[in-house]
This record gives structure tokens, sequence and C-alpha cells, in this order.
């Protein structure tokens, strides 16, 4: 599956690493939220980067107290029509200031595109192709938001306020 | 009227071009039909029984002229020329064809219309009282937050994949017109000690297999806090809320099997963290939005004009006026509540060319404004009262001027199996010939205010449960039958009905109902005490005794 970053197709420099694979010395993994509470710090001291994957149904309060310490966290969409990931990316932004890769994952389609970025999501493993390619085109579909979530864009009612004000300096 | 600004407008015609490359891509193939079904549904289009139902939103109930216009035109050139106003303020066109859907949209979307999240398991057009704004007494017009909800939940990046659908009604008045009782989220604004505006917030009650009456979550929200209390709602829910099994995937499920004070404490615990967020509404953000809705001018005039003495002497003009004109905050101006129940006619229907009559009137007689209400008929909100002669005549010329608003053949009932592919049974001809029945005005009056509600399945889109006489569509070994309750209410004192006795066939079912109104004539205590009143002063055993006593 092509995943996307920084709006763009691009390498997956992660290895996916099953729960009874051996842990390779070198290289970033990524590993499944149990394997990664099993032993946290067994793959916290390794020098190279580390991605854990939350599944949708988990409190984030095992994951939170060791956020600084990973570079990927990938959050799960078990099909398009199960959302719950949308709040646990948002929780993980503006609650719990992540700054490292959000990565949606599962079944990623093109027109989930916009609610994942303004979710917080930034990495897309896509499902098909198709939509990877035409991921440029379809974060510009909107251009307009009405609600506020920490993705820095700016939301209608600041946007209105903003407009007024200036309408207002003008006259 | 709220007038789109340039962000609103900005974004319905993006959403129009969304839908127009989704289209594209289901018809080349591109899109499956399971990929496609979610992006057709946050966009109102069904599939049904015989074709694409397409279901637009009217937000709070309000449109101008020129929307309702432009509605006639959908239905003309996009369908067979009418449209069926639905329980959730919306229309739907039953007819209508895939490759034709985005014009549609950009046709509507040209007056400030569009069918955003109209189904799917997403927030649904934010419904109100349709007398907000004119009715007396009102604490305030809740359009103004019905409006702020709206473009709140409007492709809200968090909760457009709820476990299941999402509904909200706002009433800012004593008597509940908008039925926030069995509502998701049901709001009722009223004021603090300090004068301050807020909201009583109701949680978890909904229809469907499991009816629930929702349950009072917080006496007092402030407005500027109704956002962020409802997000924290929303985000328990979304977290929380059942995915195993869609019949308990509302948040009522929820709400009933974590109890109301368990829920409520992971409501104020989430709460705590965003209430100071951005969420908070300025007092100049909600100024902004209220700036945008514009009232009529009304002119001074006297309580009682002459035109309406004249016509006093018109039994008909009369029998009209009793029925379906209300009292309006504004001395000498009326509301007039349009039936759209005609004897022997599906409810909730309108043809074109009554649309376009209408919108006219609208314009002579009401600044222009209609109103949709739940109960499938429509209202002019602004009515002078020496126009009503007038405005009378020319209703009746249209076959608008049916004076059963509120009586026994008012019925709401759900499109059933002659649309519905869920349906178990048919429910438009038997509000058909029950209308055929109580025809008679005298014999309606008579029996006075009576709300029956029919669904053609459990899923209780005619809001069964809440009917003062319920008819719920079963299937019993391949034939349709149908459960009939009795003391149901969707009002500020809501109420579910109770099973009157075993259900019985599709060509008995008007004898039934007009015994069981026979049964209230004879057992009503006074004239003027009403039908749900005696059910619930005799309960349920005498009714069920004269009805069934002799099948």
């Amino acid at each position: 599956m092509p995943l996307v970053r920084g709006g763009n197709i691009s390498q997956d420099d992660f290895v996916q690493l099953a729960d009874d694979a051996p842990l390779p010395e070198k290289g970033a993994v990524l590993v499944s939220a149990a394997r990664f509470l099993a032993d946290p710090q067994v793959l916290l001291q390794r020098s190279d980067r580390l991605g854990v994957i939350w599944p949708n149904n988990r409190d984030l309060d095992d994951l939170v107290p060791h956020l600084e310490r990973i570079a990927v966290v990938a959050l799960v969409f078990p099909t398009f029509r199960d959302g719950r990931a949308y709040s646990q990316a948002r929780l993980l932004r503006e609650r719990y200031a992540f700054r490292g890769e959000l990565r949606a994952t599962g079944q990623v389609l093109r027109d989930q595109f916009v609610f994942m970025l303004r979710a917080g999501f930034d990495a897309f493993d896509v499902k098909k192709q198709t939509d990877a390619e035409a991921f440029g085109q379809t974060v510009k579909r909107y251009s307009v938001f009405y609600q506020p979530t920490g993705d820095g864009r700016l939301a209608a009612p600041f946007r209105r306020l903003q407009l007024r004000h200036s309408e207002s300096a003008s006259l | 009227m709220y007038a789109y600004d340039e962000i609103d407008r900005t974004l319905i015609d993006e959403r129009v071009s969304e839908f127009r490359d989704q289209v594209k891509r289901r018809l080349s193939g591109e899109l499956t039909e399971d990929e496609f079904k979610m992006l057709r549904l946050q966009n109102g289009v069904y599939l049904q029984l015989h074709a694409y139902m397409f279901r637009v939103a009217i937000p709070y109930g309000t449109l101008s002229s020129k929307q309702l216009r432009r509605l006639a035109h959908v239905a003309r050139r996009y369908d067979r020329g009418y449209g069926h106003f639905t329980t959730r303020q919306n229309i739907q066109f039953n007819w209508i064809k895939l490759a034709d859907l985005p014009d549609a949209l950009a046709d509507l979307a040209e007056v400030g219309i569009h069918s955003m999240q109209t189904s799917g398991n997403n927030t649904r057009n934010v419904t109100s009282d349709q007398w907000a704004g004119v009715a007396p007494g009102e604490v305030e017009d809740p359009r103004i937050w019905s409006e702020i909800l709206r473009q709140y939940t409007t492709l809200h990046p968090e909760f457009s994949f709820l476990p299941r659908k999402f509904k909200f009604a706002i009433t800012a008045s004593e008597h509940d017109r908008a039925a926030i009782k069995i509502h998701d989220i049901g709001l009722r604004l009223h004021k603090n000690e300090q004068g301050e505006t807020g909201f009583e917030v109701l949680v978890g009650g909904g229809l469907g297999r499991t009816p629930l009456i929702a349950k009072t979550i917080r006496p007092f929200v402030h407005g500027r806090d109704l956002l962020s209390y409802v997000e924290a709602i929303m985000r328990v829910y979304n977290q929380y809320g059942r995915r195993d099994n869609i019949y308990k995937a509302r948040i009522k499920i929820l709400v009933h099997e974590l109890g109301i004070e368990k829920f409520a404490e992971e409501v104020e615990e989430e709460w705590q963290h965003i209430r100071n967020s951005d969420l908070k509404l300025e007092a100049a953000t909600i100024e902004d939005i209220r700036s945008r809705f514009t009232y009529p001018t009304y002119a001074k005039l006297p309580h009682m004009p002459d035109e309406l003495r004249k016509a006093a002497h018109d039994p008909l003009f009369e029998r009209w006026r009793k029925n379906s004109v209300s009292p309006h905050k504004v001395q000498g101006y009326s509301i007039v509540t349009i039936s759209l129940k005609p004897v022997g006619g599906p409810p909730g229907d309108a043809t074109a060319e009554q649309m376009d009559a209408l919108a006219d009137l609208a314009d002579k007689y009401s600044f222009g404004e209609i109103r949709v209400g739940h109960e499938q008929n429509l209202a002019l909100p602004h009515v002078a009262k020496h126009d009503l002669p007038a405005l009378w005549k020319a209703l009746d010329k249209i076959g608008l001027a049916t004076p059963n608003v509120n009586l026994v053949s008012d019925i709401i009932a759900c499109p059933g199996l002659d649309y519905c592919s869920l349906a178990n049974a048919r429910s438009i001809p038997i509000a058909q010939e029950l209308t055929r029945r109580f025809a008679n005005h005298d014999t309606a009056d008579l029996i006075g205010r009576l709300h029956i509600n029919i669904s053609g399945c459990i899923n209780a889109c005619g809001h069964h449960h809440v009917g003062h006489i319920g008819i719920l569509g079963v299937e019993k070994n391949g034939e349709e039958f149908y459960q009939i309750t009795i003391g149901g209410r969707a009002d500020e004192k809501a109420e579910l009905g109770t099973l009157i006795g075993p259900s019985v066939p599709y060509n008995e079912v008007a004898d039934v109902i007009e015994d069981v109104v026979e049964a209230y004539l004879a057992l009503r205590a006074t004239p003027d005490e009403l039908f749900i009143d005696t059910v619930k002063r005799l309960g349920v055993e005498p009714f069920r005794e004269r009805v069934y006593a002799t099948r």
C-alpha cells in the first residue's frame, strides 16, 4: 500500500514487526500496542525510531507517558465507517501535544483525507494507488471549515471575525 | 431567515463539486457500491425499492420563497413533479437518477440549500420549532443556535463516522413543538437567574427498536459553552458507543447501559478539558450569526381588522381559521399552518405547482417566508390578519386549505412499503383510508386534538411510539399486520404509547382505529378532555375492553 507523507507518495522507512518476530538490531520498526506494552523499555532504548500501532478500541492512557520517545503512532480504521481513530488523533495532537508522525492505517480512502488532515493525521497508508496519486488534488477540495480543530486551519467563526474587523477598518 | 455569507456559499459549492467527482467515480466503476454507499448517504441519497431517493435538508424548517421555488424546480426537472416533506423538516424526492444528482445539488446550492448529512451515521439536520421567532412567549429565537449547531456539525472532522445517526432538536418555548425528548440531544433554551441564555441539555432519546425518552444530563449549559459541551458528549459517544450491532449503536443505548449518572460523569470529565478551548463562543461570534438573520418589518395593525370581522360570517372560512390560524407574537399578525394532509392524499406530499403557488403566496402575505414542521405540514409565519380571508381563498384554490391541523386526519406517516426497502408493511394507504373515514369535519372537530402516527416498520420513521394513537406495521407469515398503541406523545410531557391488544391485519386497521376513537368519545369525562388525557386518566384497559370485545 502506498504511503503518503508530506503530501507525496514516499518510501516507508519503517518495518512492521510481527509480535513474535525477532527484534532487529538496526532500523525503524512499527510494532503492535500489545508488543510495545509487554516491554516498552526494550523497544524505546534502541537507537532507531519506534512506531506503535494503537488499536481504536483502547484508551490512550497507556501510550501517553511514552509519547515523547515515539516517532510514529499508527491509528487504525478497520473499515472507513469506524470513526473512533478520529477522536484518538485529535486527543493525541490537541491534548497530549504529540508532535511525531500520526499515521492513518486500515481502510484509508480518498474521501476521508480532508477529515483526517483536520483531525491531525499527517501520514496515510492509502488503500488504493489511484487514491494516493490523487492526494494532492483531493485535499484542495475544501477551502473553508466550520470547526476549530488543532490542525491550524482557520475555522469560519474566526475568519468571519477577521473579515468583519478588516471591513470596519477599511470604512 | 439566515442569509449565507461567502464562507457558507463556498462550502456548499465545494461540496457539490466533491460529490460530482464521487458520482463520476461510481459511474466509471472506480468506486465500489459499498464504498460509494457511505458517500452518497452523506449527501442524502438512499437506494430505495424502485429508485434513488434524494433527501434535501431544510435546516430548522425555515425556507424562503426563492428556495421553495427551487425545490419545485427539482421536483419538476429531476423527479416526477412532487416532493415529500418529512418528520425531520426535510424534503424527499423519490424518483431521481444518480447521474442527475450533481446537477440537482448544484441548482439547490445556488439558493443556499444542500443535502449534506441528511442520512448516514453522522449529525443530521438540526430541527427546531417551526414557529421559532414568531411564537408568543418564546424565550428567544432558537434558530440562531440551530444555525450555530448546523455549522458546527457540518463536515465535522471527528464526528462524520459515528456509530450511528445523530439528531439534534431545539426548542425555546414552554410547549415543545420540536419533540426534543425523542432526540439524541435535545436542547431547551432558557435563561438562568442572571438572565443569561443557556440550555437544558437532554440526551439519549430516540425511537426505533428501543424507544427511550431523553434524560436531562445538565439543567443549564451556558450559551457560550454549548459547542464544547456538545463536543464532549459526541466524543464520549464516538469512542464508546457500540459498533457491534446496528440496533444498539445509537447514543440512547450507551446512555441506557452506562446509566445517565455515569454517562454524565464521562462527559463532564471530557468537557473540563475543552470548555475553554476555541469552541467557546465569543459574544461577537454569536452576534455575527444573529446579524445574518433577517426579520420582517411588521406594520402596526389592529387586533381585529374589518376584513376578518366580515369574513367571520362565512362558516367555511371560520372553520379554517379556527383550525389552522394561530396567535403570533406581534399584534395584527398570525401564523398560518398549511395542512399537507388532504382527504385521501399521502401525508406530507406537495406538487411542484403547489410549491410554486405557495412561494407566491408567501411573497404576497408572509414576507417571503415558509416553515416546515415535523408534523409534515407547512406554515406561513407572518400573515397580517387582514389578509387571512384572501389567503384562505388562494390556498383553497390550490388544495392547501384542508382544515384538519392537529385533528385525527392530520396523520404523520413514513413512506412505508410503497417506497422503502426497510418497510414490512404499507403506511400511506392506511393513512389515506383513515383520512377518508374521518373526512367529516364536524366529527373530526368533535373528536378534537388527536395525533395518529404510522410507521411501516420497527425503525419508527413515522414516530408511532409517540403518536396519541400509534400504528406499527409488522410482517406476520408474509402478511401485513399492524400493532396499535395509545397514549404516546412527543411534546414536553413525552411518553411512549402502550399496546392495546394483538396486532390486526391490513384491512381491519381503519375499523379498529374507529373503534378506539368511539371508545374515547364514550369514555371522556367532558367534551374538552383530549384523547391523550382520557388515556392518561383511565389507562389502556377500558380501551382494550371496548375495542377487542367483539374481535
